[in-house]
């Protein structure tokens, strides 16, 4: 102990503290301030990174999510657009047929009736005409029967006879 | 930032010039009373490690045996700075000739000094020679107050300036780039290592950042000095119990400054204990107070001193043990065991640096604490053990 005391150099301790504090002021102000800065910048900057990564993660989760569920809609769509043609197209032809249909009707009917009109007419003039050529058969066997007097009287008195009155 | 720059190369231009005039001027200076060649024997072995574990007023790196017959001694004198009793004194070592028994007397000043085992001496009124007494202390001298550049303050000083070069450069490169490069890329974690691993987890997240400088610094200064004693320069700065004081003495100051009302409540009147025991507990704690820088200083000190005793011993083994092994055989077993030795220094030299920060840290982590966690309870009434409870109780 003694040894040890005697070997503490005053001037040593007093020299030692100065240069110390010296040191330890000019370190800070020189040395760990701006190391101790940057480095706890360059953290937060890693920090705020690896944040912003996570963050993008999960936006790219969601916006996949977003257009699986886009591509889901649009499919059902597709579908239904799809039935939906489908059925306008049943039903057109349907129509159609339908349409095609009753326009024949009406034309068959429309037809028939022509055939009917032109039957009586034809009917018509065939009787008119049987009507005239009886006429006029009639009028030449009248006149050929009248020509005579014998025969007029012996006509009427038959036409009489037949004639029978009631 | 470009102010430090200039300071610092003007610094480093300023020592270079100064120690190649040391140099210069000391190469003529031939070694006589103290140099006496080749360390041969068990006591001259015992005093040249005693020697190199003090402080020194020469930065001697070796001698040897010049043509002439004579010993030359490599190396630097250092200024002697003095306040003696006539005010303030200063020459250069190379004045006392290498002397270290107390033989060769500088008059300065009007005072007359003496070196003794590296310790100056002024010399009392009429006194021509030094007389040592029974108790091996001068009896007509006195030690003026020294302020010498000595051996330790100019390792000191070395130590400061690269630790400014290297941080400062580091510190300059982020004005640059996210990332430093070179040696930085070395500096950079360890900085994060003493953030993350010794003042964040001791002081708290909230309170560490205000300690930074001084933790940063004493880790780096420290590592770097014991280092630095690993070096052939035969530097001893941890070594010196004068520099381990006053290391720990900033660290016990700025724990009794940073003390909390907590702090001092649990040293003056300990809560959730008797009456009695309070009273009892106040000057176990006012010791306990003490003791925790006496700790950091002794430990320091001890390493440091025992690596370099062990080391210097070890070397020793090639004369020592030559009589039983030969000149190859204890030469051999010296450089392997010495090797061996030395890789653990430089682990020692990283631990003790690291124990003083870490202790340090863990004293200021004490002295901020908010010990609310007191009166914290669990649902079965136990007291919730802290970290901090756990830490109290390990140190």
């Amino acid at each position: 102990m003694d040894q040890l005391l005697n070997d503490f150099s005053p001037g040593l301790f007093v020299m030692q503290a100065v240069i110390l504090l010296i040191l330890i002021l000019l370190m800070k102000k020189f040395a760990w301030k701006p190391i101790l800065n940057s480095l706890d910048e360059r953290e937060q900057g890693i920090q705020g990174a690896l944040e912003a990564a996570e963050k993008a993660r999960l936006e790219m989760k969601n916006l996949q999510a977003d257009n699986e569920k886009a591509l889901q809609e649009a499919r059902i769509e597709r579908d239904a657009m799809l039935k939906e043609a489908r059925e306008i197209r049943t039903k057109m032809i349907s129509e159609a047929e339908d349409d095609a249909k009753s326009q024949a009707d009406k034309i068959i009917t429309q037809a028939q009736e022509a055939i009917a009109a032109e039957k009586r007419a034809a009917v018509a003039e065939l009787k008119s005409q049987v009507a005239e050529l009886s006429l006029e058969i009639a009028e030449k066997v009248v006149k050929d029967e009248l020509s005579d007097k014998k025969k007029q009287m012996q006509y009427v008195e038959k036409m009489l006879q037949d004639a029978t009155l009631n | 930032m470009k102010i430090t720059s200039l300071p610092i190369h003007f610094l480093a231009v300023i020592s270079f010039l100064l120690c190649g005039s040391l140099i210069n001027a000391q190469e003529h200076s031939v070694a006589e009373a103290n140099d006496e060649g080749p360390v041969n024997t068990q006591q001259e072995i015992t005093d040249y490690t005693n020697h190199h574990l003090k402080d020194s007023h020469d930065f001697h790196l070796f001698s040897y045996q010049g043509s002439d017959g004579e010993r030359h001694s490599v190396g630097f004198s250092l200024p002697i700075i003095l306040w003696a009793s006539n005010g303030p004194v200063a020459f250069m070592s190379s004045e006392f000739h290498h002397d270290i028994d107390g033989e060769v007397v500088v008059k300065k000043g009007g005072s007359r000094f003496v070196n003794l085992h590296d310790k100056i001496y002024e010399l009392e009124e009429g006194a021509d020679a030094i007389v040592m007494g029974e108790d091996h202390h001068p009896e007509n001298a006195h030690k003026p107050f020294d302020l010498s550049i000595t051996k330790s303050v100019l390792g000191i000083l070395v130590v400061g300036l690269l630790l400014i070069f290297w941080f400062a450069s580091l510190g300059k490169q982020y004005k640059k780039k996210k990332i430093p490069t070179g040696f930085g890329r070395i500096l950079e974690p360890l900085v994060i290592y003493v953030r993350d691993e010794i003042a964040r987890p001791n002081i708290g997240e909230h309170k560490y950042r205000k300690y930074m400088g001084f933790l940063l610094t004493v880790f780096f200064f420290i590592w770097v000095s014991n280092l630095l004693g690993m070096t052939p320069f035969g530097f001893n700065i941890t070594g010196q119990i004068a520099v381990t004081v006053c290391l720990a003495l900033f660290t016990f100051f700025i724990v009794q400054f940073s003390g909390n009302k907590d702090y001092w409540k649990h040293i003056f009147w300990m809560p959730d204990v008797p009456v009695i025991m309070k009273i009892i507990l106040i000057p176990i704690e006012v010791l306990g107070m003490l003791t925790k820088p006496f700790s950091l200083l002794i430990r320091l000190f001890a390493n440091i001193t025992a690596g370099h005793v062990v080391v210097m011993g070890l070397i020793a083994l090639m004369i020592t043990l030559k009589a039983q092994f030969g000149a190859v055989g204890s030469t051999g077993l010296s450089l392997v065991l010495t090797l061996f030795i030395s890789v653990i220094e430089i682990l020692v030299a990283f631990l003790q640096a690291f124990i003083f920060t870490m202790l340090s840290a863990l004293f200021i982590g004490m002295a901020v604490a908010e010990h609310d966690h007191h009166h914290e309870h669990d649902a079965a009434g136990h007291e919730i053990d802290d970290v901090e409870d756990v830490r109290e109780e390990f140190v």
